[in-house]
């Protein structure tokens, strides 16, 4: 060891309310400055629509945050803040049922930041047409909880609600 | 599992905590159950990639990149630099950086922003850029203003700009806020107190930088951002589930 104190992770501060202007300026109506945004995603031959909620404690909706998605398998990655028309935050993902052909995807990693958030949170999505009873870190869940990790069928595709306090609490990882 | 690269486990005393009821957004918005702990698996450390395509060329410049272009925004200029490491020192090169502030009067560029403060024609307040090889990185803004919000009788926030940052990996995943040397509205302010240690609190207070100001034209900030370093404990040994 050197003695030199070594470096720790720059601290998290919260996205605050206005993280549109940063992350989705034309959202925001902040435009002319970035052709388009980042992370949207649009309909494909092998997509599946995916509608996201998120609630607070009271159990009012959750209207100024951003959701991102991750899986590494197909390198997806996608961005969402909320779509005011549809009261959603709106993805399209490509994820195929099992047995199909195509993008399979077990799972797709979220994080979560909004005003009130101090550091961003992370969970999974899970689908239910896998069989997910051999997933590690789902197994590390207790087993009453985790279907807050599971989408819902939901018209043509997925809901996924994510409730960041109360009874029906979304597990979220320190990962 | 990706044997021998997990992240190290986030400091928790370092971090703000999560329910901070001084910050009142964080009361109703901040799991309650305990965080549930896993060794790293290929999710988390991977991550997505961005292309220097990407990029515009006035991205980096909030003076310059909104509205009129032959005008440039109101406010002291001033360079914010510095240069994306991890915690073992490494730089993070192609790392994406998107910022955001208020203008010079405080006031954003957002439809639920009412501050009487005016807006400028000539301010969007994004910008982004892509760090170097060395993980350096450089912007080109004005001094964002401090502004009251009402999380308290003449609550203030000490001038900041957002940064919001993508490492190697998703476990890196990072937003922050910078703040500026000598800003007497710092220690006031709940949001920067949801950080425990002031020592971390240091670390998001950039430093005037005469060695990069330009005489005549613009001040210079240094901010250096330290991501989430791998840990040296092969997977092996850590207990499962922790």
């Amino acid at each position: 060891m050197s003695g030199r104190e070594k470096p720790q992770e720059s601290p998290s501060q919260t996205a605050g309310p206005y993280l549109h202007i940063g992350c989705t300026p034309n959202v925001a109506g902040v435009s002319g400055v970035y052709d388009e945004d980042l992370g949207v995603t649009t309909q494909t031959k092998n997509s599946s629509f995916l509608e996201i909620r998120i609630f607070d404690g009271d159990g009012n909706p959750v209207t100024d945050a951003m959701v991102e998605l991750w899986a590494d398998s197909i390198s997806f990655w996608a961005r969402a803040v909320h779509d005011e028309e549809r009261d959603i935050y709106p993805f399209f993902v490509p994820v195929v049922a099992k047995g199909e052909s195509g993008n399979v995807v077990s799972n797709i990693s979220v994080w979560i930041v909004a005003r009130g958030i101090n550091l961003g949170l992370h969970s999974r999505i899970y689908f239910p047409e896998n069989d997910n009873s051999s997933d590690p870190v789902l197994g590390l869940v207790e087993p009453s909880r985790q279907s807050t990790l599971l989408a819902q069928k939901h018209d043509k595709g997925y809901r996924f609600d994510i409730h960041l306090q109360g009874e029906d609490e979304t597990v979220f990882f320190d990962v | 599992m990706n044997e021998g690269a997990i992240y190290r486990p986030r400091s928790r005393n370092w971090h703000p905590v999560c329910h901070t009821p001084k910050y009142k957004s964080s009361i109703l918005r901040t799991p309650k159950k305990p965080l549930i702990c896993f060794s790293s698996t290929s999710s988390e450390v991977t991550g997505p990639v961005f292309g220097h395509e990407l990029i515009g060329q006035l991205d980096n410049d909030l003076v310059r990149n909104f509205g009129n272009t032959d005008e440039t925004a109101i406010g002291p200029r001033i360079i914010v630099h510095g240069r994306v490491i991890d915690e073992g020192g490494n730089p993070v090169p192609n790392a994406l950086i998107e910022i955001w502030q208020a203008n010079a009067a405080g006031r954003y560029r957002h439809k639920n922003d009412n501050y009487i403060a005016p807006l400028d024609p000539n301010f969007g307040g994004c910008g982004r850029t892509l760090t170097a090889a060395d993980g350096s990185y450089e912007f080109f803004t004005i001094q964002p203003g401090a502004y009251p919000w009402p999380n308290h009788e003449n609550a203030w926030r000490p001038g900041h700009i957002h940064f919001s940052v993508f490492g190697s990996s998703f476990a890196q995943r990072l937003i922050t806020q910078m703040y500026f040397e000598g800003d007497p509205l710092i220690p006031l302010c709940p949001i920067v107190n949801t950080i425990p240690d002031k020592r971390a609190i240091e670390q998001l207070v950039a430093r005037l930088d005469m060695q990069r100001a330009v005489s005549m034209d613009r001040l210079a900030y240094r901010f250096d951002v330290i991501l989430r370093g791998r840990n040296a404990t092969p997977f092996e040994n850590r207990p499962e589930g922790t």
